[in-house]
């Protein structure tokens, strides 16, 4: 009786156009167009509350933890001492939240154009947006690029966790953007950013595009992974670009481990393994370098 | 402006209705609504290709309106504030090109700017008016002609009482517009046509804080760049008549050189669009306005370029500025604006309409999104960082009004050699030069060339402008009036 209870409703996240990621969904929470973007809240048994924005799952209950754990840990566990940090996008709070536990972090300035996103996440993930509410985080509503322009030599650590680089924050994954965060970061300071997924060859030339335009702007360029269910293909990379500091050479596990963190994705050993890439991925990235 | 009458759009209806009817095709085009040309569907869609028509009844004749497309005009026509609009399917070149065949017949004298579009030289080569060119002023920083002064203008219809038609470019690429209100009232105080060239300008006929349009100064004739800042698909443009025109002349002239076959595709795009502006217009632009002004500060406030507006006006050679350009000058940072221009493209992914030797010029329109500025202001911004030069002493490249020797039709049909670019100094020019964009020729048919002409000629090919108009395609050797004891050969 129960199972026939429930709906037949699916939410389905087109991966490409032959492609699609479907969720069942027990009901829709929210739904609303902002200035920027379309808003939707969905509950589903298997994923928990899901946000989705223009037609893409940003984030579930049920896998954010990895993301969110994997954009901070990685580069606070390379940079010695971070005081300030930038978050890109990050309407969620859930990067926000993850930086809050390293008391050397001063301030957290998150910059996220879109207020109604910032409110619905507020509303129906109150867990994750408490990120929001620590003392050292400021919110600007404003472009991530208006932002960074005229900005030089202030952060230690720039996270840009924009959602698309086909959406409204297509601007956040240019040659103008990372020069802009180059400019914006201290001599040695670090910018992680979300990568997307090699695999679909629609995503493919966007990933090297990336990894171009990032290669050429900073001295050191990484790419590492993680396996995210709810991402296209479930599979996601993440950017390292640093002006002194290696993500495998410069990292230092005891100081991480001496944190005692709680996490549930994030490990150090997991670091190190995060960097080392399939073949097919490391050829993509080289030629890209070589170009 | 009757708005609820604006509401309609006669020919994208028409097209609705006729699509719903599933009529069997037995008549060209001879895809037959894509069926016969799969591939062509697969890459523009099935609805555009069904909607890829012939004339007939229903949807009526371009050539001779009767129905639905007289009715567009109309409407068009109020929307715009003209006695009669015609809708053309054959660029805005068509647009300006009958109005001079409008006006001007042979051995016609018409007062203009030097700086035209190419389309205005050309159909002076096809129809033999005498251009009287109206001594153009030019900012010596920016390198770029200003509007037509107003006692130059005076001086040269009272030299030339004759003449038939004063052309003005209302606004220039640049968006500088001349006091066009004045230039009418003294053209027709001697019966003078006043053609406007709007190729730049449609918002100025319903955006707000603008400089004034063609019609509402009183000119006889617009050409309007439907397709620019108006939003309907490149090729098709708006032709305005004021009172004063016989419109069916007008027609005629029209039909000379219009294709029979017009496209209803671009037909109902003018339709659309003329409708949109109508009903939201005046929102559109005062966004568009509001986004080109804040990207100019911003771009002011990097340090280096220079995003001239209303700073420029002078009240005369500088009457009124269009704000909704965005033109900036980069030699501040020790680049040509062709230089920007491709750096732009090739690193940053962002087109912009033109650099020239100083400037590069961004076009803002109702398709823009602030997001979209703020990469271009990040861009520029970035290059600045980048590839900053020290000033150097760089070449001007300053507008240089050539003298005119003959008129332009005689020199095309004069007998022409081809004569390498740096031995051209001394002859008398037989084709058009000039950088695209913008289009506005470096030489015309029958004028001198200067040694300072080849040479900005040569620095403008260095820095990566695409030259174009000459026979020759790499723009080496220039075709040349030939000679015979010093003076034009006689044929």
């Amino acid at each position: 009786m129960e199972e026939n209870s429930r709906m037949d409703i699916w939410f389905s996240q087109m991966d490409t156009e032959n492609v699609k990621t479907s969720v069942r969904v027990d009901k829709q929470l929210f739904s609303a167009q902002s200035e920027y973007q379309r808003i939707d809240v969905f509950e589903s048994q298997e994923f928990g509350k899901m946000i989705v924005l223009d037609g893409e799952i940003i984030f579930s209950e049920a896998d954010e933890f990895i993301y969110n754990e994997m954009i901070v840990h990685v580069p606070m566990a390379v940079h010695p001492e971070v005081k300030k940090v930038l978050i890109i996008g990050g309407g969620d709070g859930g990067v926000a939240r993850a930086c809050i536990d390293y008391p050397e972090i001063q301030t957290i300035d998150v910059v996220e154009p879109d207020q109604l996103f910032i409110d619905v996440s507020r509303k129906f993930f109150p867990e994750t947006a408490k990120g929001f509410d620590d003392n050292r985080v400021r919110i600007s509503n404003v472009d991530g690029l208006r932002f960074l322009r005229g900005c030089q030599a202030e952060y230690d650590l720039i996270i840009n966790d924009s959602t698309d680089p086909f959406g409204h924050t297509e601007g956040l994954f240019t040659k103008e953007f990372y020069g802009s965060c180059f400019r914006a970061l201290k001599e040695d300071g670090v910018m992680v950013y979300q990568h997307g997924s090699p695999f679909y060859d629609e995503d493919e030339a966007a990933f090297r595009a990336m990894h171009r335009k990032v290669y050429q702007c900073f001295p050191i360029s990484r790419v590492y992974q993680a396996s995210i269910p709810t991402c296209p293909a479930g599979y996601w990379m993440f950017g390292f670009a640093s002006k002194k500091y290696h993500p495998l050479t410069d990292f230092d596990p005891d100081r991480w481990n001496q944190r005692k963190i709680k996490t549930w994705y994030y490990t150090t050993n997991l670091h190190m393994g995060a960097f080392m890439l399939p073949k097919y991925v490391e050829e993509l990235l080289e030629e890209e370098e070589n170009r | 402006m009757d708005k609820n009458k604006q509401t309609k759009a006669p020919v994208y209806e028409a097209l609705e209705r006729f699509r719903k009817k599933r009529v069997v095709p037995f008549d060209v085009p001879g895809h037959k609504r894509g069926r016969g040309n799969p591939e062509l569907v697969e890459f523009l869609g099935e609805k555009c290709l069904g909607l890829d028509v012939n004339s007939m009844k229903p949807l009526d004749n371009l050539g001779h309106p009767v129905s639905v497309i007289r009715e567009a005009e109309e409407l068009t026509a109020d929307a715009f504030g003209a006695a009669h609009a015609f809708l053309m399917v054959n660029g805005t070149t068509s647009s300006v090109q009958t109005m001079i065949l409008s006006v001007c017949k042979e051995g016609d004298k018409i007062i203009l700017p030097r700086n035209v579009h190419k389309s205005v030289i050309n159909v002076l080569v096809l129809c033999g008016a005498i251009p009287v060119y109206v001594e153009t002023k030019v900012d010596e920083k920016l390198g770029i002609a200003l509007g037509t002064e107003i006692e130059k203008i005076q001086a040269a219809m009272e030299e030339h009482p004759d003449a038939a038609a004063v052309f003005v470019n209302n606004p220039t690429y640049y968006g500088i517009c001349s006091n066009i209100k004045e230039i009418v009232k003294l053209a027709h105080e001697r019966g003078m046509k006043v053609l406007s060239d709007e190729a730049h300008g449609t918002h100025l006929y319903f955006g707000e804080h603008l400089p004034v349009s063609g019609m509402a100064a009183g000119a006889d004739m617009a050409a309007v760049s439907m397709h620019k800042s108006g939003g309907s698909l490149t090729q098709s443009s708006i032709l305005l008549c004021g009172p004063n025109m016989d419109a069916e002349y007008v027609r005629q002239i029209i039909n000379l050189t219009q294709t029979t076959s017009a496209s209803y595709l671009l037909l109902s795009s003018l339709d659309i669009s003329r409708r949109n502006l109508a009903l939201r217009g005046r929102e559109s632009f005062a966004k568009v306005r509001q986004m080109a002004e804040y990207a100019r500060s911003e771009i002011n406030e990097i340090g280096g370029y220079y995003a001239y507006g209303k700073d420029l006006i002078d009240g005369n050679s500088v009457f009124d500025y269009d704000v909704t350009k965005l033109s900036v000058y980069t030699q501040g940072i020790g680049l040509t604006g062709i230089e920007v221009y491709d750096l732009l493209r090739d690193e940053y992914d962002i087109q912009i309409e033109f650099g020239d030797i100083g400037n590069i010029l961004a076009y803002i329109s109702i398709g823009d999104r602030i997001q979209d500025i703020e990469r271009l202001v990040g861009a520029l911004e970035d290059i600045k960082r980048l590839y900053k030069k020290e000033s150097q002493t760089m070449y001007c490249g300053k507008f240089i009004q050539p003298e005119t020797v003959l008129t332009p039709k005689k020199a095309f049909y004069q007998k022409k050699e081809p004569v390498e670019l740096s031995k051209t100094a001394g002859r008398i020019c037989g084709e058009l030069v000039m950088c695209y964009p913008p289009g506005i020729p470096i030489l015309t048919p029958g004028e001198r060339i200067t040694e300072e002409i080849t040479e900005y000629i040569q620095y403008a090919k260095e820095k990566g402008c695409s030259l174009q108009g000459t026979m020759d395609s790499k723009v080496e050797r220039i075709h040349v009036i030939k000679e015979q004891n010093g003076r034009p050969f006689r044929s």
